[in-house]
């Protein structure tokens, strides 16, 4: 992803910043300006809560350009709180204990770098829940 | 819109190409294809093709294989629809027809995986997805398939040796296929112990990248008939699209597409899904086949991997799929493959089927994916006797 496409969509990757539709309150993650459900303009900013479950999930091996390095990893599908799906890594876990319908909570981590001089590319990844202690 | 005609079909050979330049490629499957139909110059010439500008750095291609096809001088254009670019060249040269444009279209479909190593080509293929929300998150093609057929395992009970059959019936049906690239049977056993890619998926579930390049020539129906020899109608030509990335989907597990692409082909035609006699399906991975089988009509939702297991999929049952080793085993040349699924369409309802001959067939249909269901072009074929 090149620096201006990265810049463009900090709000999404760093804080999960998506939009509401004010006509049918469908939330929509990623962004899509115009709702996907009822054709109305959707641009209201809505910051999901970044907590959802595992909906499916996959040990990605023969990684794509740029990942090779972090292979194996798992890739999910996220069904987010709010409702929509979001495609995502898991991080802190092993694969072996991934399973659907597992609570995660959205964390920034480092996706990759465009080698030693190059840009480093932050993102949303999943984690399982943690615990909440009482203080 | 009038009638189309296919009066030609040409094809090489899928496999690791490496003596022949991509513009060579094309230029071989148009040539036989031109011949076949007895037609010195099409009017126009479509090509689908969907790496060329990442593989091979080439782009213009419309201008470039008529310029090596001895077609300089024609309208030409490449046509782009990531997996499904060939059908949708078809597609294109078919609207030219029936939309009277011209009398004589051609349509060639064309890749040439090998310019660049397997990395490049996995690379190169995660670009039919989200680029910005599936892909930059690390995921390749086969990743974002494999999230489906795990899914899909959950939600229907169906454990990964249950889409053996869809493998098997593809390598069986390749083994006498003399232009496959795996022409050999597979057993159950090889299909339940080979190497994972993106787990459930393993290199059994996964099609075979390979070069490869496919051409058919389409007339007017009135043309078609005056030059003489077997005729197959372009019974319906039909395309929908679903999001590029899966997240944006009310039900990943069900191609609503597909669905739609299917549904306006029956009704071009006038035809119910139990008319046909043969589906060739885009079998990418078997757990597209199964997808494929309930958004078509053929299985309800969840019972596609049963539609295989029953045996309702080989030559020998009521619908056979992929008659000469499907994407899997005859090869996916990614941008070419939708082009390969008419040629062999048109073999069968010709009667050329060679010792994959159905018997008596007379409807079938072809079916191409683009991305993980993003775009879906149906066309159903009928032989005119």
């Amino acid at each position: 992803m090149s620096i201006p496409s990265y810049w463009r969509s900090r709000q999404q990757r760093l804080a999960l910043v998506g939009e509401v539709c004010p006509t049918c309150e469908s939330k929509l993650f990623p962004p899509h300006d115009i709702c996907p459900h009822c054709g109305g303009p959707a641009k209201t900013r809505f910051a999901f809560c970044g907590r959802g479950t595992v909906y499916s999930f996959s040990q990605v091996n023969a990684a794509p350009g740029g990942y090779e390095a972090y292979a194996p990893y798992v890739v999910a599908l996220i069904a987010l709180d709010e409702g929509p799906l979001l495609t995502a890594q898991l991080t802190d876990v092993s694969p072996d204990a991934v399973y659907i319908g597992m609570p995660v909570e959205m964390v920034t981590r480092q996706m990759r770098q465009d080698g030693e001089q190059g840009l480093v590319h932050y993102s949303y990844k999943f984690r399982p829940l943690l615990e909440r202690v009482q203080s | 819109m009038r009638d189309v005609a296919i009066i030609g079909i040409g094809q090489t050979p899928v496999g690791e190409h490496w003596e022949v330049a991509l513009r060579d490629l094309a230029a071989q499957a148009v040539q036989a294809a031109l011949v076949d139909a007895r037609i010195e110059r099409p009017q126009m010439l479509f090509v689908g093709n969907m790496l060329a500008p990442m593989l091979s750095n080439q782009q213009n291609l419309g201008a470039l294989v008529a310029d090596h096809a001895g077609l300089r001088g024609i309208e030409a254009y490449k046509v782009e629809a990531a997996c499904a670019s060939g059908a949708a060249a078809v597609r294109m040269a078919y609207l030219a027809v029936a939309g009277g444009a011209c009398d004589v279209a051609l349509a060639c479909g064309v890749e040439k995986m090998t310019d660049g190593g397997p990395d490049q080509a996995t690379t190169a293929l995660a670009s039919a997805a989200d680029a910005l929300y599936e892909a930059e998150h690390g995921l390749s093609f086969v990743a974002i398939n494999a999230l489906l057929m795990q899914r899909y395992m959950h939600e229907f009970g169906w454990r990964h040796e249950d889409f053996a059959p869809f493998a098997i019936n593809a390598h069986q049906n390749a083994a006498t296929n003399p232009n496959a690239m795996f022409p050999r049977p597979i057993t159950r056993e090889q299909y339940v112990r080979a190497r994972p890619v993106a787990e459930p998926i393993t290199l059994l579930d996964a099609s075979g990248m390979g070069d490869g390049a496919a051409a058919v020539v389409l007339a007017s129906a009135e043309l078609a008939a005056s030059l003489g020899g077997p005729l197959v109608r372009v019974a319906a030509s039909a395309a929908a699209t679903d999001s590029v990335a899966v997240h944006d989907r009310q039900e990943p597990l069900f191609l609503q597409g597909m669905h739609t692409s299917a549904q306006r082909a029956y009704a071009e035609a006038g035809i119910a899904p139990a008319d046909l006699d043969f589906f060739e399906l885009h079998d990418a991975f078997t757990i597209m086949s199964a997808l494929s089988l309930e958004a078509c009509g053929f299985a309800p939702r969840g019972r596609g991997v049963a539609l295989a297991l029953d045996g309702a999929i080989t030559r020998q049952g009521r619908l056979p799929i992929c008659t000469l080793g499907g994407l899997k085993a005859r090869g996916h040349p990614v941008g070419a493959s939708g082009v390969y699924q008419i040629v062999e369409a048109v073999l069968q309802l010709r009667g050329q089927a060679g010792p994959n001959q159905l018997p008596g067939c007379r409807l079938g249909m072809a079916q191409s994916i683009g991305g993980s269901g993003a775009n879906v072009i149906t066309h159903i074929l009928e032989r005119v006797s």
